[in-house]
């Protein structure tokens, strides 16, 4: 690796005025599990590491049956998906956490990373969009809040300024007759990228009749992960029948805008948005109606 | 060049310290600088699990962790996985179910290995399968790898 420092402040304050002062020569270090290989391999050439993972509001992970979600930025997956009333509470979420990586990875890598890293195919993220989950950035001048869809800019790019950093996801406590669920396609069981990935909530009435509000969002299928609003608007009135949930995925799959390459070809990945999306549905309504 | 950084840890149940420049990993001060070379280098970029090692209990691919994170925090390789009485149950059973050829990947799914057994003593084959997903092996096959695991966690359970 090339030659580089290595600073763990231990305040958020610190930590910006570290990255203000030397902008886009310095990365944040949370898992490393991207970013030490994009260094090694000269794919991003920097100075600096700032690691944040000594920052205590990073690391705080409290689930709240009132409050909800707060997951700390450098949390890494191992503790999202251990802790029991989170698993109980957010198993949508649980489906991306404990997919990303094999063990090892799930050691390190933190959902901060998943999504500052800017990759369109990052399995974290379309399920914290179809959650509704909402970024806590803070920063030499400040703090701002940004929700998850509108994070991400384009490949390898997010609406993060200079001095700034990710320090949260937030999301709302879980409502009744509410679920979730992420999926997504690989050729082997683990251990690969996403061909296309799916992320879907929904919540009923009261009487888990009607479908009162629904969203869908996909990974790598557009230059950053992909809310498709109009899908979800789709279902929302009714009573998330087959019909319904048909054209909700063909409005996902007419939404998708993927590339070919060697995982896929676009037409493979439309294809795969619309099976995703209904089988993702199914296990949504699933949950929310037991 | 940028100055080194002096790091005090514990490894392998002892206290160390060592010298390491800061893009230094993990794995490079383990081999380079503390001579701990049963952690290997196979991809060097987090897919082959050859590198794992625990840090603070935890299974880590040991290329992909700074060696400044270390700092404070407990290491163990596979040099601290026997006792002084002898090998552990998972390396007797490596040996005797000849789960290993050229040996390259071997460290690693011996202390993926523990961290499974430490957490679920009792896996199927299915778990096990799963959990050592991480861990590549290019000659021996996985067959004799998981029978290995599976029946260490038979000693295990007759102890
Ligand atoms: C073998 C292997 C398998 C993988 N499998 C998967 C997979 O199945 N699915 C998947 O989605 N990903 C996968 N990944 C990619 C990676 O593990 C994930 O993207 C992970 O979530 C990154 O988190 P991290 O904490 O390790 O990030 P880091 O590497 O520490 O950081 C990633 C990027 O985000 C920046 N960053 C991190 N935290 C912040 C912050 N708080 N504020 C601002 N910027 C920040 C860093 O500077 C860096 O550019 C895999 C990686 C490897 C090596
Ligand atoms: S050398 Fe670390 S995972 Fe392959
Ligand atoms: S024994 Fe050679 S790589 Fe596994």
């Amino acid at each position: 690796m090339k030659d580089i420092t290595y600073a763990a402040p231990k305040t958020i304050a610190d930590a910006a005025a570290l990255l203000n002062d030397k902008g886009d020569r310095a990365r944040i270090l949370a898992g490393g599990t991207d970013i030490i290989v994009q260094v090694r391999e000269g794919r991003r050439d920097i100075d600096a590491l700032v690691d944040i993972k000594h920052i205590t509001e990073v690391n705080e992970l409290t689930c709240d049956p009132t409050k909800g979600l707060v997951i700390g930025a450098a949390v890494p997956c191992c503790l999202i998906y251990e802790n029991k009333a989170i698993a109980k509470a957010y198993p949508g979420l649980i489906d991306a956490v404990s997919l990303i990586g094999g063990i090892q990875i799930q050691s390190r890598a933190s959902l901060g990373g998943n999504l500052c890293n800017g990759s369109p195919a990052a399995d974290g993220i379309p399920v914290l969009i179809a959650m509704e989950a909402v970024c806590d950035i803070a920063g030499s001048k400040g703090t701002r809040s940004v929700p998850v869809e509108q994070f991400c800019t384009a490949p390898g790019k997010t609406v993060l300024q200079r001095g700034e950093f990710l320090i949260r996801f937030r999301i709302q406590a879980p409502k009744k007759q509410s679920g979730a669920a992420y999926l997504r396609f690989i050729p082997r069981n683990e251990m690969d990228i996403a061909v296309v990935g799916a992320g879907v909530s929904i919540q009923f009435d009261a009487a888990k009749s009607k479908c009162t509000a629904a969203r869908i969002a996909l990974a790598a299928v557009a230059p950053t992960p992909l809310l498709v609003a109009e899908a979800g608007a789709a279902l929302v009135g009714t009573s998330l029948d087959d019909a319904s949930i048909a054209k909700a995925a063909a409005l996902a799959q007419a939404a998708a805008k993927p590339i070919s390459d060697m995982r896929g070809d676009a037409d493979y990945r439309r294809h795969l948005v619309g099976v995703l999306v209904k089988r993702a549905l199914a296990i949504a309504i699933e949950r929310a109606k037991s | 060049m940028t100055k080194k950084l002096h790091i005090i840890c514990s490894i392998n149940g002892q206290s160390a310290e060592f010298l390491c420049e800061p893009r230094n990993s993990l794995l490079e001060a383990l081999r380079d600088e503390l001579k701990l070379t049963g952690a290997k280098e196979g991809c060097n970029n987090g897919n082959c699990g050859a590198c794992n090692v625990l840090l603070d209990g935890r299974l880590v691919n040991s290329c992909l962790v700074m060696a400044a994170e270390v700092e404070g925090k407990s290491v163990t390789t596979i040099e601290g996985i026997s006792s002084k009485n002898g090998l552990h149950p998972i390396q007797q059973c490596f040996l005797e179910g000849a789960a290993l050829q050229c040996g390259i990947c071997t460290p690693g799914f011996i202390v993926a290995a523990k961290a499974l057994l430490d957490k679920n003593p009792h896996p199927t084959e299915h778990e096990a399968r799963h959990f050592l997903a991480g861990n590549l092996c290019r000659c021996t096959g996985y067959d004799k790898i998981i029978r290995a695991v599976l029946e260490a966690a038979e000693c295990g359970a007759k102890k």
